[in-house]
Order: C-alpha cells, then sequence, then structure tokens
C-alpha cells in the first residue's frame, strides 16, 4: 500500500509541483495548450457516487433487513448467494449491458418520463439521450448493492440473540424489533457498509465509463453526460503523448486513491466497532 | 387499543413487504443481464470463436481465441506472484494473531481489498511499464496480482483459524519444530479451504478489465512472451462494445457470455465446495 502510494506521488509529481491545490478548482482540461483542471472529473465522480448511494442504500438496507431478521432459514442461503453473483459479474459485462440495454430504455423511457413530470426541476433538462450521469448512476447502484447487502446481513446477524428477545419479550412485532432493537444497534457498522459501497462507486471504471458519455462537463442535468476521474483515466492514458499530461493523469489517480483509502478506512473502523460492541456485552 | 393492535399489525406486514419487494428489485437485474447474455450470446458463439484470432475491423467473422489464452496467461502470472504471498502472508497472520504487523497486514489486506483496481493498473504502469517503456503481459500480471493478493490472504488466514488446535498440539507432542508443523500439518489441513478462496480470487480478477488496458494493452494477435503486450477477454469486449461494427457487438456479447460463464462457474463451485468442508463429518 505504501509502494503504491510512493510510486503513484513520485510520477504524478510534475504535475502536482505544476498545479498544486489549483487542479481540484480549476476545469479546463486541455492536453494541447497543457492545461489540466479536474473539476470536472471531480464532480462527475462525486455526483454520479451520491446517485448511486441514493438508489442503493434503502434498497440494499431493505434487502438487508429481509435476509437478517425476516427471511425463513431455509431460503436465506440461496437469496444471498443470488447477491453474491450479483457482485461476482465482471463491470465491463455491466457496461455492455448498460450499452445495449438501459441505455436504449433510459433514451426511450425514464428519459421522457422524468422529463415530463419532473421537468420543471433544473436536474432533468436538456435532451434525454440515454448516456449521462443518470445511467452510470443506476448501474452503479446495481453494481454497489451487494456490498451494503452483504456487509449489512452481517452486521445485523451480529447483534445478540438477546436483544431480540428482549423486545420480543416486550410484545414487539417482527418490524418493531428491528426497528428498535436491531437497526440502531448496528448503526455504525451499517455506515460502514454504506461507505464500502461508496469507496466501491468512487472507483468504479468500466461500467462508468461506458455510458456516462465521457464529456469533462459541469451540468445540473442529470441527463447531461458527464465523466468521472477513473474514466478519464482509462480512456485518456494510453493516448497521453507527453510527460506533463500523463502525470497529470497520474495526478487524479492519486487523488483517487487517497479519498478511497479514507473512505475504506473509516469503513473498517466503523464495522468493526459493531464486532466489538457484541464482546463487550459478552465480557 | 383495538385500533393501535391492528395498525402495529399492519405496518409490520406492511414492512415485511417493503422488505420482499427490495429484495425483488435487487435481484431482477441479475436475471435480466443473464437473460440478455445468454439471449444475445449464443448466437455468436460457433468453433471460430474459440479458435479463430480477431477479424480485421468491419468484416465479419473471426474470434477471441487469442484473448482467452491471454486471460489465462495472465491470470497464471497474476498467480505466480500473488498466490505463494498471499498465502504465507495469511499464515503469518494466522499464526502470530496477537502480533502488532498481523494486525497491521490484516487491516492493509483488508483496505486494499476495496482500492479501486484502476489504481492497481496504474501502480503495475509506473513500476514496470514506465521503466522498461512498453505494454506488456507481467505488468497485467503485476496489476492483477494486487487485487488478488488480499483476497488470499484474507481466507488463507480464516482458514488456518479453524484447523483445530488438537491437531497442531499432536504434531507438536511428536516433537516436530513449529515451522515444520505450519508447513506439514497446518498447511495441508486448510489446503481444500484456501484453494477455494482462490478460485473466488480467480474469478474475480479474470474479470478485471480497467487495470489491463495500460498494463497488458491488448493484442490482436497470439503472443506467448511475457514482455509483450497480450490480449485479454474483458479488454476484447470492451473494445468491440464501444465499436461501430454490428458483428463485433455480437461478438463482445458472445465474449461476455463466455467470461461470465467462467466467473459465475468458478464462483459455484466454489461455493459448493465450502459448504461441503464446513459440514460437521
Amino acid at each position: 500500500m505504501g509502494a503504491i502510494l510512493v510510486a503513484l506521488t513520485s510520477a504524478a509529481w510534475p504535475a502536482i509541483r505544476q498545479f498544486g491545490l489549483a487542479f481540484f478548482v480549476t476545469s479546463t482540461w486541455d492536453p494541447v495548450a497543457l492545461k489540466f483542471g479536474a473539476l470536472p472529473f471531480i464532480y462527475g465522480t462525486l455526483v454520479s457516487s451520491a446517485l448511486a448511494l441514493a438508489l442503493a442504500v434503502p434498497l440494499g438496507l431493505g434487502v438487508a433487513i429481509f435476509l437478517s431478521e425476516m427471511v425463513p432459514d431455509w431460503l436465506r442461503a440461496p437469496i444471498r448467494f443470488l447477491v453474491e453473483l450479483l457482485a461476482a459479474i465482471p463491470s465491463v459485462v455491466y457496461g455492455l449491458w448498460g450499452i445495449f440495454v438501459l441505455v436504449p430504455w433510459v433514451r426511450t423511457a425514464l428519459g421522457p418520463f422524468l422529463k415530463a413530470h419532473l421537468g420543471f426541476l433544473p436536474l432533468f433538462t436538456g435532451p434525454p439521450i440515454g448516456i449521462g450521469m443518470l445511467t452510470a448512476g443506476l448501474i452503479l447502484a446495481i453494481m454497489i448493492i451487494p456490498f451494503i447487502v452483504a456487509v449489512g446481513t452481517e452486521v445485523m446477524r451480529a447483534v445478540p440473540n438477546t436483544q431480540r428477545e428482549a423486545a420480543i419479550a416486550l410484545g414487539a412485532t417482527r418490524w418493531e424489533t428491528t426497528r428498535t432493537a436491531i437497526l440502531p444497534y448496528a448503526r455504525s457498522g451499517i455506515i460502514g457498509a454504506i461507505f464500502l459501497a461508496l469507496a466501491r462507486a468512487l472507483g468504479e471504471t468500466m461500467a462508468v465509463t461506458m455510458v456516462i458519455g465521457n464529456v469533462p462537463q459541469i451540468k445540473a442535468s442529470l441527463l447531461a453526460p458527464a465523466h468521472t476521474i477513473p474514466a478519464v483515466i482509462a480512456n485518456e492514458f494510453t493516448e497521453a503523448t507527453t510527460d506533463l499530461y500523463l502525470a497529470a493523469l497520474l495526478y487524479a489517480g492519486l487523488v483517487l486513491f487517497v479519498v478511497t483509502l479514507v473512505v475504506n478506512i473509516l469503513a473498517r473502523l466503523l464495522v468493526t466497532r459493531v464486532a466489538r460492541g457484541v464482546e463487550a456485552i459478552r465480557e | 387499543m383495538d385500533l393501535r393492535y391492528y395498525r402495529r399489525k399492519w405496518t409490520d406486514a406492511a414492512m415485511t413487504a417493503v422488505t420482499l419487494l427490495c429484495t425483488a428489485i435487487v435481484l431482477a437485474p441479475l436475471f435480466l443481464i443473464l437473460l440478455f447474455l445468454v439471449k444475445t450470446g449464443i448466437s455468436a458463439i460457433n468453433w471460430d470463436f474459440f479458435t479463430k484470432l480477431p477479424g480485421p475491423a468491419g468484416e465479419p467473422g473471426g474470434g477471441m481465441a487469442n484473448a482467452m489464452v491471454g486471460t489465462l496467461i495472465l491470470v497464471t502470472l497474476a498467480g505466480l506472484m500473488g498466490v505463494p504471498l498471499g498465502v504465507f502472508a495469511g499464515l503469518y497472520v494466522a499464526e502470530h494473531p496477537k502480533a502488532r504487523l498481523a494486525a497491521v497486514a490484516r487491516f492493509t489486506a483488508d483496505v486494499l481489498n476495496g482500492v479501486p483496481s484502476i489504481v492497481a493498473g496504474l501502480f503495475a504502469y509506473v513500476v514496470i511499464v514506465l521503466p522498461m517503456r512498453h505494454f506488456s503481459a507481467l505488468s497485467g500480471g503485476l496489476a492483477l496480482a494486487v487485487l488478488l493478493l488480499p483476497i488470499v490472504l484474507r481466507t488463507t488466514e480464516e482458514m488456518v483459524r479453524l484447523v483445530p488446535q488438537s491437531i497442531r498440539e499432536a504434531a507438536l507432542a511428536l516433537g516436530i519444530p513449529w515451522w515444520r508443523m505450519t508447513l506439514r500439518v497446518t498447511l495441508p489441513t486448510a489446503a481444500a479451504g484456501i484453494t477455494t478462496g482462490i478460485m473466488v480470487g480467480v474469478a474475480r480478477i479474470a474479470g478485471e478489465t480497467a487495470p489491463l488496458l495500460f498494463t497488458a494493452f491488448g493484442n490482436r494477435f497470439w503472443n506467448w512472451n511475457p514482455l509483450q503486450p497480450i490480449a485479454a477477454l474483458p479488454l476484447q469486449i470492451f473494445s468491440y462494445a464501444i465499436s461501430p461494427f454490428e458483428d463485433w457487438h455480437r461478438q463482445a456479447w458472445a465474449g461476455a457470455l463466455v467470461l461470465v460463464t467462467i466467473v459465475l462457474g468458478l464462483n459455484i463451485i466454489a461455493r459448493y465446495a465450502a459448504t461441503r468442508q464446513t459440514k460437521p463429518q
């Protein structure tokens, strides 16, 4: 891990020295003039990930509650396995499906629908061309849900049975047990699960670059094409002819690495806190 | 009183239904994707697809034989680098659970597991491609090894922990030194579980595309030299998917069908083996 950090920093050094912190706030990306600002990519990465989380968190938690509290025992393992398979599908296959199935659907069905009913919001303006932020958010949501489900179920199962029994003994229904005894107990673990999923969404490359349109612009509309840090690295790295261009892309990669590292570390600390809480009660 | 009772019961039933609905929505894409893969991919799968090189741009025909072999070579290279290191690190972490280095290694592996795969590619690029001045299978292998290592480390650790203490004590009681006990008794006992972990890891890296874009780079011809650019199935799917040719789109679907069959197959076998191992005898 240290080696990755050292290698990336040293290779990105020319760009870091040249652009410094201005890299984060300027939005000119001009390889010919050797001017590089990563703002559109940072914006695209953050917005597409936020969109994915907004869709994935409620759904993923619903599945986790179902798997942990509601489902009969014989059905738990098969459903868990199917969700794991969803996580095992390679991202390039998601991208392929995105291009040929999801993009046409957004162009002909979802986009026009959102424009017709919510078109007064700046979020849904402009022509629904199919590729763009919304499609990227959708595909990311599908890809990160398995992580929320897996970790979410794990931390909810880690809640001691005495907690459940206490709630049931007080006359709580199953949902009331979940709401009052399970969710508060597993809260930090659930937040950890969301952070893990966020790290995945931030770094996802192939599926996003295949559906987001790869246009470095900042538009309020979710129907407009955008760009992300991993996508720009994937697209332009082999075409970077000048050293400074390459260094700028590596700089962007370094930023991505550090951000995902921090998010991951926070997630791990939150998830282990639930496990420790369980141990503390047992002692 | 009665009203309240019914409201609570109703809420309970409604929330159960909501979570069930969530599960259905989440699983729907899995079946949609598999359905489209089989429906579209199967038509482009034929003997040529498995035996021929890619055809010239725009001309129908040709196959992905070199890409499949390329993926095999890349995974092998990654395995040669990642598996021994991961197994020994996992052994160390499991046998010295209290050591500070072990805690650091475990935490690092967990965090490394969540690092975007494209960053692993950047790392391999800086370490191997930049000094050599050209793309190579070796750098692709290194990028995949970085992704494989944490998976192997963590499963080895978990599997070695499951080895009963009594077996270790029996070996030590016979006067065998600690290191031989670890290598000859603990490791073979845990071997089946570790193999399962490696299979899951291989399934994950076999489908990786992003770290190979600027390391293995892809190749339209056969290549057996690890120091030259090499084709890979995911790379080929990607470049065909974004190409303008109808026939290449069909081949991309076929390639994806093959890739998903391999990846899901490995996962299912690993899962089956894992449930058999943990069953009481």
